[in-house]
């Protein structure tokens, strides 16, 4: 949950401080990416004609209209998953990395062959977790195969940066007890903290519109992401939203 | 939160508690599923078994078969409880 929301709050955090970004939708045969960028409307080539030779990247990339140094590469609706190969990936992202300081894969759920092929060429990986069992125990699983199946693994490079970024966060219902911590997370995961995304109508609000949600710079989950690329790109910033707002004695007395 | 809870002491502990520790035993197994204990250790306990079994006589759950796997090695380890008196067949 948030994978596609984060890659794109990431890709617009990273470009909005002068770095040349490209994002990446891995989920070939959905392709949400360009609709939470809000650029659906222009998509004329995708990832895969890149890959046939169907298409250059400089036709396929479309550049973003709030950002110049944005660009999305968007997933192709039609093809099949296994349109992905290898080599294929491989040079597209050999292309990129020469003219690009950061190109930001979007990964599908699961741990299929989109999500494979999402990982297998990454030195950084930030995992996206929510405070749900099912959610953790999936991220664990992703992070056996990050260290054992990627391109690194297999050439027994170092090995690749793991971060953890925990969304939709309730520090309310922490605070009940109804949901696990980020504590707890950690506990299980053990992994460098990137952010806390707090629960946020603002998520909503922004996909809605086609905004990433870091431009949202009044919101909490917007904020949160600014502080989540900072951190990213080596800053110091302490963490927010860890703590629900305080309640009056009559509200606690009265409830709600 | 109401008024009587309010007034209550303690909470009682919330579903959050049992999240993480259904996690943690699940993490566990999966962790060790994934390290990937050879397959073919169920048929070597039972073999080394029937072979001790010959000369010794050992109760069937008196060995045990344990495999670890460290950053570089592997331990095989075979704990074997022998009767207090051996009897020689």
């Amino acid at each position: 949950m948030g994978k596609t929301t984060t890659a794109a709050s990431l890709a617009m955090g990273l470009a909005q401080k002068g770095k040349r970004t490209v994002v990446i939708d891995f989920d070939v045969g959905l392709r949400n990416l360009d609709l939470i960028m809000g650029c659906e409307r222009r998509v004329v080539y995708d990832f895969i004609n890149v890959i046939n030779n169907e298409a250059n990247l400089g036709q396929a990339l479309i550049r973003d209209k709030r950002c110049d140094l944005l660009y999305v590469l968007p997933a192709s609706q039609t093809r099949d998953k296994d349109a992905l190969t290898k080599e294929g990936v491989a040079r597209v992202l050999e292309e990129l990395a020469a003219s690009y300081d950061f190109v930001i894969c979007d990964s599908p759920a699961g741990i299929e062959h989109g999500a494979t092929m999402a990982m297998y060429f990454a030195d950084d990986a930030v995992v996206v977790t929510n405070p749900e069992v099912s959610s953790v125990r999936d991220s664990d699983r992703m992070l056996g195969i990050l260290s054992s199946r990627s391109r690194r693994a297999e050439l027994s490079e170092e090995p690749i940066r793991e971060f953890l970024l925990l969304t939709r966060y309730d520090a309310g219902r922490v605070q009940n007890g109804e949901m696990l911590s980020v504590d707890d997370v950690q506990e299980i995961l053990a992994l460098k903290l990137l952010g806390i995304i707090p629960e946020s109508k603002a998520v909503l609000t922004a996909s809605n519109s086609g905004t990433p949600v870091i431009l949202d710079r009044e919101s909490d989950a917007g904020q949160a992401y600014s502080d989540m690329v900072a951190r990213y790109l080596g800053d110091e910033v302490p963490h927010r939203f860890l703590h629900a707002e305080k309640k009056g004695f009559l509200s606690r007395l009265f409830g709600g | 939160m109401g008024l009587l809870d309010y007034f209550r002491a303690t909470q009682p502990p919330g579903s959050a508690t049992v999240a993480k520790e259904r996690l943690q035993i699940l993490v566990a197994h999966d962790r060790a599923a994934a390290r990937g204990c050879p397959s073919y250790l169920p048929q070597l306990q039972t073999e080394i078994l029937a072979v001790i079994r010959k000369y010794i006589d050992v109760d069937m759950n008196s060995v045990t078969v344990n495999y670890e796997q460290g950053e570089s090695h592997e331990v095989l380890e075979l704990n074997i409880i022998l009767p207090d008196s051996p009897s020689s067949r």
